[in-house]
């Protein structure tokens, strides 16, 4: 009964989130069923089923492709025990299984995005250079060796407009050109997988789902530049990542793309792995030069910049993972392609993490120029559980928040900067009306002042004096001035700074000032949060109504201050409460509710008024 | 501080990996933080008298080890528990509810705000600012396994489990 199919093809989502969606298991539930039914043994070699990087729609995880004879079909939320029906009901029977397809979502977060840098990503065997290869991989680093100059590559990618994809946007092909002209010798040729940027994931998507596409990249830049030896400098806490890309670095030296007398031409390049070590600072380029020196990550005065005195003091070039993933493509389907898409100044496409509170969470790939409003309602999907959207937060710590007013601005370097944000690595992480405009910039700041490093006063002791301050104003200890106060010192942390970590670090301050100051002048004046996020400004109770008695809060408190008998309602003794929130968030009947402080406020703004 | 786990004292043993991870290095440029990387990979951290063995075998003074150590976040100077539970406290997973999950644990594993592993050596309990995974934040990490979208519930019940597996195992060997 089984129809007759001749190839088949099936892809599991194994990348981060694909993983602990249980993605190794719907992989070798597979095996194990084609296997019983007889189908790999009828179709051999054109019946395969392999592993894929980072999908996009992470929410829908295990996601998988079921390609037979090129239709494809993909399954969402799929578990090891539904694929006995998919095997028998579609590959077997030739009808998909309809309820577990994906829906209308899936094709509306896909149509609206173009992917270069993760156009094979989610597709090909991430662990295999044969997949690559059979995608067109290589073929940049074959062409450009079998006749192109090195200066021709650059003017190539300089024709291109491509810019840093690391968070400044700096033009790649200028920065080769530098190092070019320097005068011959050692030069190095740095990967920046440092990926510090808290609530991104970009580059290890690309990493975990396509890392030939990144070695590529730097094979073709050493070729430009006339580099020997490259490092990828990567965090350590992206394992799965380190792991695919060693692998992928000894199957490029097997084909001869790495090492000594490189494909017959007399060039030479190999590539070193160097784990970082937990420090934020590291992913700025001269503190991760010192690192890979085996130094502590300490930033210095520039100049001189990296393409002079670099890694050693040679000329080194440092690209971000997704700049150099986007080398390949650019050289292959060549600088005009790649610049009509995006605005006159940001070209090509941008990978950005959608996080936070948005239906689809994921990673996307669009041209530049996108509006921002399209991302997030549109691919995005809008605001999870129908609550308000307040803000996006782009560019992580040096980044910042941009309310909904601004929406409709395209996104391109220039843009963004302009709005106080920046376009970072590529995290959107997305805020609703739940959340604190105080407390974000609170939480910012705590990453910053303890991620300095410490070697220039303005960043170690500023950033920590900015914290304290909206420490104070988050817990309703804010003092009148301290607005003016929080303005000034961001500007003088912002100039005086050495580093680019202390010269954007008050940014989120900023940008959060300027749209939301009614939201700080509510916690100073009037002791409130407006959002109800900042729990020394709030009061917890639970409602008799909706409390079930189930004990889940009496459980969760760490100061005994709820009491009440099985399956009665609860109550939370004020007295003892310390507001940690932990009632409010065990509670699976919405019972907990959480207030303003009423009492506390009105007293301390009499307070307030009489002195 | 209480010594316990690993003793500080180097043995034969001990000796001999110290030695390899050197001789793994001799020849390489700035590899401190490789060599203190791999003396973590063995003993689970850094304890003082490896950073004093590997400084004198590399000829290098024992403060650039310690310099370096210090300075980076990974690297830890006492024993840990046997169970590492990481919290991810990424932005992602911090508009999730991360820091109430600390709280949680905090609370289920007995580690109190400040220290990082239980008095018994069975809990260790850290945070890291991002691990990749923001989709289905807020996340945590047991013993390497990853957990998504996990809540103050669901973390506790893991622990209730790690606890009954640590009692069980202990009840067979005994
Ligand atoms: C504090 C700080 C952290 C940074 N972190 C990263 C990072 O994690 N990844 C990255 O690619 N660039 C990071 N950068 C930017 C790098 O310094 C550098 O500009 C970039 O890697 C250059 O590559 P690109 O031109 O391809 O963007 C950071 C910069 C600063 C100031
Ligand atoms: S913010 Fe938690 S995984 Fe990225």
């Amino acid at each position: 009964m089984e129809n007759k199919v001749e190839k088949i093809e099936i892809k599991v989502c194994m990348g981060p989130v694909g993983i602990t969606a249980g993605g190794p298991a719907v992989l070798d539930a597979f095996g194990a069923e084609l296997e019983r039914a007889g189908v790999s043994a009828r179709l051999e070699k054109n019946c395969t089923r392999h592993k894929v990087g980072c999908k996009g729609f992470c929410s829908r995880d295990v996601l998988v492709d079921v390609v037979m004879d090129g239709r494809r079909t993909t399954y969402q939320y799929v578990k090891p025990h539904m694929v006995a029906r998919i095997v028998r009901e579609h590959i077997m029977g030739g009808v998909p299984v309809a309820d577990w397809e994906v829906n209308e979502d899936y094709r509306t977060f896909h149509d609206r995005q173009v992917k270069v840098v993760l156009s094979d990503c989610g597709e090909i065997d991430p662990e295999e250079i044969g997949a690559y290869i059979e995608a067109g991989g290589y073929e940049a680093v074959r062409r450009v060796l079998a006749g192109i100059t090195p200066e021709e590559v650059i003017e190539e990618v300089k024709r291109s407009g491509l810019r840093g994809r690391g968070g400044a946007g700096f033009p790649t092909g200028l920065k080769w050109e530098a190092a070019r002209k320097q005068p011959p010798g050692l030069k190095y040729i740095i990967c920046n997988a440092d990926e510090g940027d808290p609530g991104a994931f970009m580059d290890r998507a690309v990493l975990e789902g396509n890392p030939h596409s990144v070695l590529e990249g730097m094979i073709v830049a050493a070729y430009a530049i006339g580099a020997e030896e490259g490092y990828v400098y990567i965090r350590a806490e992206y394992p799965l990542a380190v792991e695919r890309l060693k692998k992928a670095i000894g199957q490029a030296r097997e084909k001869s793309f790495l090492g000594k007398d490189i494909m017959g031409t007399g060039l030479n390049f190999d590539i070193k792995i160097k784990l970082g070590a937990g420090a934020f600072v590291c992913g700025e380029e001269t503190a991760l030069i010192a690192s890979i020196e085996g130094q502590r990550g300490m930033p210095r005065a520039k100049p001189p910049f990296p393409v002079a005195g670099g890694l050693w003091g040679r000329p080194t070039v440092i690209n971000n993972v997704e700049t150099l993933a986007n080398i390949p493509y650019i050289i292959r389907r060549g600088a005009d392609w790649f610049s009509s898409m995006g605005t006159e100044r940001s070209k090509g496409t941008k990978v950005f993490a959608l996080t936070g509170k948005i239906r689809n969470t994921g990673l996307i790939e669009v041209p530049m120029g996108m509006s921002m409003r399209e991302i997030i309602f549109s691919i995005g999907g809008g605001i999870e559980g129908g609550k308000k959207f307040k803000a996006v937060q782009m560019g992580g710590p040096s980044g910042g928040c941009i309310p909904e007013h601004l929406l409709d601005v395209k996104v391109c370097y220039e843009n963004l900067m302009k709005l106080g944000a920046i376009m970072g690595s590529g995290g959107m992480i997305v805020l609703d009306e739940d959340d604190c405009m105080v407390e974000v910039a609170k939480y910012f700041l705590n990453f910053t002042q303890m991620e300095s490093c410490g070697k220039c006063v303005p960043c170690r002791i500023g950033t920590k004096r900015l914290y304290e301050i909206l420490d104070r104003i988050s817990k309703g200890e804010g003092k009148e001035d301290d607005l003016t106060l929080l303005e000034r010192l961001s500007r003088d942390v912002k100039l005086a700074s050495l580093c680019g970590l202390g010269q954007t670090a008050p940014n989120p301050v900023l940008s959060t000032l300027q749209y939301f100051k009614s939201e700080f002048e509510a916690h100073i004046q009037e002791k409130k949060c407006p959002a109800k996020a900042c729990k020394a400004l709030s009061v917890f109770r639970i409602r008799k109504d909706l409390c079930k008695g189930c004990g889940a809060c009496m459980r969760a408190c760490p100061v005994a201050a709820i009491s009440g008998r099985q399956k009665e309602p609860h109550a939370i003794n004020r007295g003892i409460c310390i507001k940690c929130g932990g009632c409010f968030d065990v509670c699976k009947f919405g019972a907990v509710r959480k207030g303003k402080d009423q009492k506390n406020g009105k007293g301390k703004k009499r307070k307030l008024i009489s002195t | 501080m209480q010594k316990t786990g690993k003793q500080e004292k180097l043995g034969g043993a001990d000796v001999g990996e110290l030695e390899d991870i050197c001789a793994r290095h001799r020849k390489e440029k700035g590899a401190v933080i490789s060599i203190l990387q791999e003396i973590q990979d063995v003993f689970g951290y850094i304890p003082e008298d490896c950073i004093n063995f590997v400084a004198a075998r590399m000829e290098l003074p024992a403060s650039h080890f310690y310099g370096v150590a210090t300075f980076y976040s990974q690297f830890h100077f006492s024993p840990r528990g046997k169970n590492i539970i990481t919290v991810c406290c990424g932005t992602a997973c911090h508009v999730k509810g991360s820091e109430n999950l600390i709280s949680v644990l905090g609370r289920e594993l007995g580690i109190p705000e400040g220290r990082e592993t239980s008095a018994d050596q069975n809990f260790t309990l850290e945070k890291v600012n991002c691990v990749g995974a923001c989709s289905i934040a807020p996340v945590i990490i047991i013993n390497r396994t990853v957990h998504g979208k996990t809540n103050a519930d669901t973390v506790a019940k893991e622990v209730k489990r790690l606890r009954g597996a640590k009692d069980g195992k202990q009840g067979g060997k005994d």
